[in-house]
Order: C-alpha cells, then sequence, then structure tokens
C-alpha cells in the first residue's frame, strides 16, 4: 500500500493572534506554527495503517514557502517515508487553486489511498481534500472517524449528530479524517535525528487559477462586561426578566 | 484541559536555536503536557515515583540522548540535552533527577570509562529504560568532601570485594544496577577511587527508601549498604581512576541541572503571570497592581538572563572547551534564580500557592533539593572563588 497524507502549516491556534497591517492576514510577529490538528490525525492514521499491514510507504505532501519543510520534518520525525514541498510563495486561500497543485502531483503517483484532514484549522473550508478529489475522479469520504482497508475496498465510519454511519468505498480514495481515529504520536528524538536524512522533495506548486481572496480579516468585538444584578434569591426575578427581556434566551 | 506550556521566550531565543533543537523542545514539552502534568500533583502527595512513565520516557529516547546512536541512544548535541532537562523540570524537579541520573551519572560513566563489552552490554538497555540506573558516589559522612570516601574495593582471586554504606542516592530503590564508586587502595589513597558497575541484585548489596522527605516527593532517595558485596573482576571501569571520575560524571549532571532549575523557574513564572491576570483582588486583576508586576518583571529578567547563561554553556559543551566551574557558575546561578522565582510565585498565588492543584510550592520544595545536592550553592562559590584567586578555601 502507498499511502499519502496532505498536511497544512498553520499558526499555534493557542496563541493570541494580532492582525497585519494590510488589514487582511495575521500579523507574523511572534507566531508559531505547526501541523494542522486534523492533518496530523491524517498523518497518524498513515503511520498505523502500514504499521499494522507492511510492507507500504507513506509519503507527506505540504503546499507552501520553505517553511512548511519544518512541518513535513516533524512528520518525517514522526516515521513518515519521505517528504513532498510544493513550493509557492504563499498557500492561496483558493482551495481550488491548492486542489490542482496537489491533484498534478498525486495523479501518477500510485497512491491507493489519499489522505487530508478533515479541514485545516486556520482556514476552515474542508474543502481541498474533495477537490483533489473530485480532479482525480477519485472516490472520496469525509470526516472520518474509523478507517478500515481490505482486498482492495475501505470501509469507514462517520459520526453524525447522535447516529454512526459505515460507508464502503472502492480504492484508490480520498479521505479526510476527523479526531478520534488515533492521537497522533510525538515525533522521538531518534526519529527527529533521522528524519534529517530522509528524503524531501521540493518542486513548484503548479497552483490553479486563484479566484478568491480575502479582502479583510477582522477580529471579534470585545465582550461587554458583565452585569451583577443583585446576590441571593432576591436576584433571581430580576435575573430571569433580563433572561427574557434582553438576552431573549429563555 | 489546562492550557499547554508556552514557554518564556522574551528575547526570541527561539531565534538561536536549530530546527532540531526546537523540535526535540516541543516534543518532549508535549510529552510533559499530557504524561506528567496530569499525575505529578498525587505522585507529590503519595510520595511516589510516577513508574509508569518509565517506558514513555525511553520510547521518546530521553535517556542518555546526547550519547551516540550505537548504543541505542539519539544522538543529540548538548544544547538539545538541555533543553530535554528544562521540558522535564518544568513538570517536576524529581523526574528530571530521574532522567540525569540514568543519562548523566550511569550511561555516562560507562560511556566514558567503560569497557566496549560493558557499554555494548548496559547501554542500549539503559536507553530503553530495561535497565534503571543510580549512582553511589555519597556517604553518611562525606557529601561536600566525596574524596574523603571510605566505601572500599579490595581485590579478590575472584572479582572484587565491596563494603561501605551510600546515602542520597537518586533511583536507589528502583535500580537494576548502580555505579558505585570505591577505593581500591587505603582510605587515605584518593588516587585508588575506582567505579563498579554492580547490579543490585549482588549478594550483599541492600537498597532503602529514606523517609520523611519533604522535597523531591516524587523521587526516589536510598541509602545503599555494601556488606561483603562480590562482583566479578570485570565489572570495574577500567577508564576510571581517582576523585577525577566521579567529579567529571558530576560535572554532566550539573550541566543538565543548570537547564532544568531554569525549567523549573519558568513553570513558576507561567503560573504566576497566568494568576496575576486572572485573579481580581479590589475590583481588579491583581496583575494590574505595581507590586506584582514588579514581582513577574524580576522573574522575567532572571529567567532570561539564565536562558542565555545555559545555551552558551551548551555551545561551549558542544565546541568541548566548556570547563567545569562555568558549569558551576551555571548550575549555582540557576538554581538561586528557580528558588527566588519559585518563592515569589508562591507568594504571588496568596492562599492558593500552597495546594498541590497549583505547582509553584511543590518546585519550590523541590529546589531546595537542587540547591543542596551535585554540589552545595555554597561548594560552588568555592570553587568559583578558587577559579578567579587561585587559592582554595575548602
Amino acid at each position: 500500500m502507498k499511502l499519502a497524507a496532505c498536511i497544512k502549516r498553520v499558526p499555534d491556534m493557542e496563541l493570541r493572534f494580532a492582525i497585519a497591517a494590510d488589514g487582511k492576514s495575521l500579523n507574523p510577529a511572534g507566531m508559531k506554527y505547526d501541523i494542522a490538528d486534523f492533518d496530523g490525525y491524517a498523518v497518524e492514521v498513515a503511520l498505523r495503517f502500514v504499521e499494522q499491514n507492511p510492507p507500504g510507504e507513506v509519503v507527506v505532501i505540504s503546499l507552501g514557502p520553505d517553511g512548511v519543510q519544518e512541518t513535513l520534518r516533524k512528520a518525517l520525525g514522526m516515521g513518515v517515508d519521505r517528504a513532498v514541498q510544493l513550493k509557492a510563495d504563499e498557500v492561496p486561500f483558493d482551495g481550488m487553486a491548492i486542489a490542482t497543485a496537489l491533484a498534478a502531483e498525486l495523479r501518477d503517483g500510485g497512491y491507493d489511498l489519499i489522505l487530508f484532514g478533515r479541514m485545516a484549522t486556520d482556514s476552515a473550508n474542508q474543502a481541498v481534500g474533495p477537490m483533489t478529489a473530485q480532479l482525480l475522479g477519485l472516490p472520496c469520504v469525509t470526516a472520518v472517524s474509523k478507517l478500515e482497508v481490505a482486498g482492495g475496498r475501505g470501509k469507514a465510519q462517520r459520526q453524525l449528530e447522535g447516529a454512526t454511519e459505515s460507508i464502503e468505498f472502492p480504492l484508490p480514495a480520498v479521505v479526510t479524517i476527523d479526531e478520534g481515529v488515533a492521537r497522533p504520536r510525538l515525533p522521538s528524538l531518534k526519529g527527529i535525528m533521522a528524519a534529517k536524512k530522509k528524503p524531501l522533495e521540493v518542486k513548484p506548486a503548479q497552483l490553479g487559477e486563484v479566484r478568491l481572496n480575502v479582502v479583510t480579516m477582522e477580529l471579534p468585538p470585545d465582550r461587554p462586561p458583565g452585569r451583577i444584578v443583585g446576590e441571593g434569591a432576591d436576584a433571581v426575578p430580576e435575573l430571569i426578566r433580563l433572561l427574557q427581556t434582553e438576552a431573549k434566551v429563555l | 484541559m489546562a492550557s499547554s506550556f508556552r514557554g518564556v521566550d522574551f528575547y526570541n531565543l527561539d531565534g538561536l536555536l536549530s530546527e532540531e533543537e526546537r523540535a526535540v523542545r516541543d516534543t518532549v514539552r508535549s510529552w510533559v503536557d499530557e504524561h506528567l502534568m496530569p499525575v505529578i500533583g498525587d505522585a507529590y502527595i503519595e510520595g511516589e515515583f510516577p513508574k509508569q512513565l518509565i517506558p514513555g520516557m525511553a520510547e521518546l529516547g530521553l535517556y542518555g540522548a546526547n550519547l551516540p546512536e550505537e548504543y541505542g541512544c539519539a544522538g543529540l548535541n548538548n544544547v538539545a540535552y538541555g533543553l530535554i532537562m528544562q521540558e522535564l523540570e518544568r513538570g517536576d524537579s524529581g523526574i528530571r533527577s530521574f532522567a540525569s541520573v540514568q543519562g548523566g551519572l550511569v550511561m555516562y560513566p560507562i560511556y566514558t570509562f567503560g569497557s566496549e563489552e560493558q557499554k555494548r552490554r548496559w547501554l542500549p538497555s539503559l536507553a530503553a529504560g530495561k535497565d534503571i540506573g543510580c549512582f553511589g558516589l555519597t556517604e553518611p559522612d562525606y557529601g561536600s568532601n566525596p574524596a574523603g570516601m571510605i566505601t572500599t574495593a579490595k581485590e579478590t582471586k575472584d572479582g572484587w570485594l565491596l563494603n561501605g554504606a551510600k546515602m542520597w542516592i537518586t533511583n536507589g530503590s528502583q535500580a537494576t544496577v548502580s555505579i558505585i564508586w570505591a577505593k581500591t587502595g587505603g582510605v587515605d589513597d584518593v588516587k585508588s577511587i575506582r567505579g563498579f558497575i554492580v547490579p543490585t541484585n549482588t549478594k550483599g548489596y541492600t537498597a532503602k527508601d529514606q523517609k520523611g522527605k519533604l522535597s523531591l516527593r516524587a523521587s526516589d532517595t536510598s541509602e545503599i549498604v555494601l556488606q561483603d558485596c562480590v562482583v566479578p573482576k570485570d565489572a570495574i571501569l577500567p577508564k576510571s581512576g581517582g576523585i577525577k571520575s566521579p567529579l567529571m560524571c558530576l560535572t554532566q549532571a550539573r550541566y543538565g541541572i543548570a537547564w532544568g532549575a531554569l525549567g523549573a523557574a519558568m513553570a513558576c513564572y507561567d503560573e504566576a503571570l497566568d494568576y496575576s491576570k486572572n485573579r481580581i483582588m479590589f475590583g481588579k486583576p491583581i496583575g494590574q497592581t505595581q507590586l506584582q508586576q514588579v514581582r513577574l518583571a524580576e522573574m522575567l529578567t532572571e529567567i532570561t538572563k539564565a536562558q542565555f547563561l545555559v545555551l552558551q554553556l551548551g555551545r561551549l559543551k558542544d565546541a568541548g572547551t566548556m570547563t567545569p566551574e562555568q558549569v558551576s557558575l551555571a548550575k549555582r546561578n540557576n538554581v538561586n534564580m528557580a528558588c527566588e522565582c519559585a518563592r515569589e510565585a508562591r507568594r504571588l498565588l496568596g492562599a492558593n500557592g500552597i495546594l498541590a492543584e497549583y505547582h509553584s510550592m511543590r518546585h519550590m520544595a523541590n529546589l531546595e533539593s537542587v540547591y543542596t545536592y551535585e554540589g552545595t550553592h555554597d561548594m560552588h562559590g568555592l570553587i568559583l572563588g578558587q577559579a578567579v584567586t587561585g587559592l582554595n578555601a575548602f
């Protein structure tokens, strides 16, 4: 089996971020980056799959400027066999432009399974995986929380609101991974050292036309301060009145 | 779940680290968040080393991480090794002590003074956490003056006969192998000090926990008795000789401590900063008062200075030019600095600061041991005094 995991380098969402002077992007000062959360799950799924069904190969692919090499090397440190950077000055917002570049790389790669995270934790578009599948003419299952493969066919489970859905599909296929499948492993210290010796190929990204552009980006307004309406049981009638008339939640 | 630790980096020190050094730091940081932080408070209260963490630490490659890959180690540089110690002690000094002893005081002497056979026998299993090591140098009456030790090793027809007692031995009770330092000549013959690899199941070897500790409670500290303990001829570390050999080991461990204490200080600062922004008193966060702001500014300043100190120390170690006196300065400064940060953080936390739910008081109590072991603060002062004056005041 040959598996690809397409990963995105995103800002660390736990850090407080600021909007850059252009008013439409994040200020990179003090920003830290990491593999997008769901993409980490996709890498873990690929690694476990090959460990449990050897032999096999796992390739990670990421599109972007040279900074993505650090993210690719993290995946190599986790145990991935080789990495490909599709070099672009920036990552466009338009998922179709990215999917076009990925499809060009994946098309003749002989992959049995192409994995994505369910969505990138920065742009949250959930588009690149299904779009890539469409361009490659492959079946696509999204937000998968359990995945099995046997006899050239895949079986996936998706968690819906209050229900579980099972889906069967032929390989090759594109699958986007939700959390819950397998917690991504940490790269071991030996893995980090070994990653330096693993192949990391840099190719120009054959981006598609960029038709979507971010025009402005704004932080949400500060929340108004809370109000104390009174103390003890005496305050309850007033609190209920405000919840009904002002907040309109009752 | 508490938000994960972000470190302290006021001067963009990250820019002076390589990608690989940052990756190592981040891996250990995540491991500490996921595996150590949820259990350390209870382990400390119970007075138990959290043994369940040993295999996970081995899997990451934390033991002897700066030793070569051919012996099952990660082959990292010394800055990366220091960052590991920093991150472990951000969790707890006892856990860092465990890793320090395993790597700096057990694997290092076997690597440095051992035969090829000894290295092949012990290093991979210590790296894998299948064997746990301890380091027997200090004796009940010989702490700051280890050269005065009275443990002896007499050569016999079949091997060596060890007699003596060791005290304050980290990992002593759970160790499967012990590096014992003993005099092969008379008790005044300092040059006859040699190291021995002693499996702890050897007849005549006993270890028992030292009870009643108010510091390093999540670490195992023991007393070792050697009574007619016989080990084979090849138990001796062939390249060890004189007090210099164990002191070389201590330089390794002290190097790790200088980094580790920094981690404890960062943890306390981080906790104090977070608390100061959330604790409301007199209608505003306590972080908005001048008193607490200066407290935080002092901590930040000292931490930042200490970070540069150990980073340069690590670069010197990697270049092979680091001196033991430079290690003394860093150990002395950084541990003292961490003690001060822990105390100030605990005070900033008010009454909550005495609870195990918060970390500063645990660090504060731990750091009193770190201040005392591996050369007390005062002894390192004398080492530095001697280095600059050329006059011995011991």
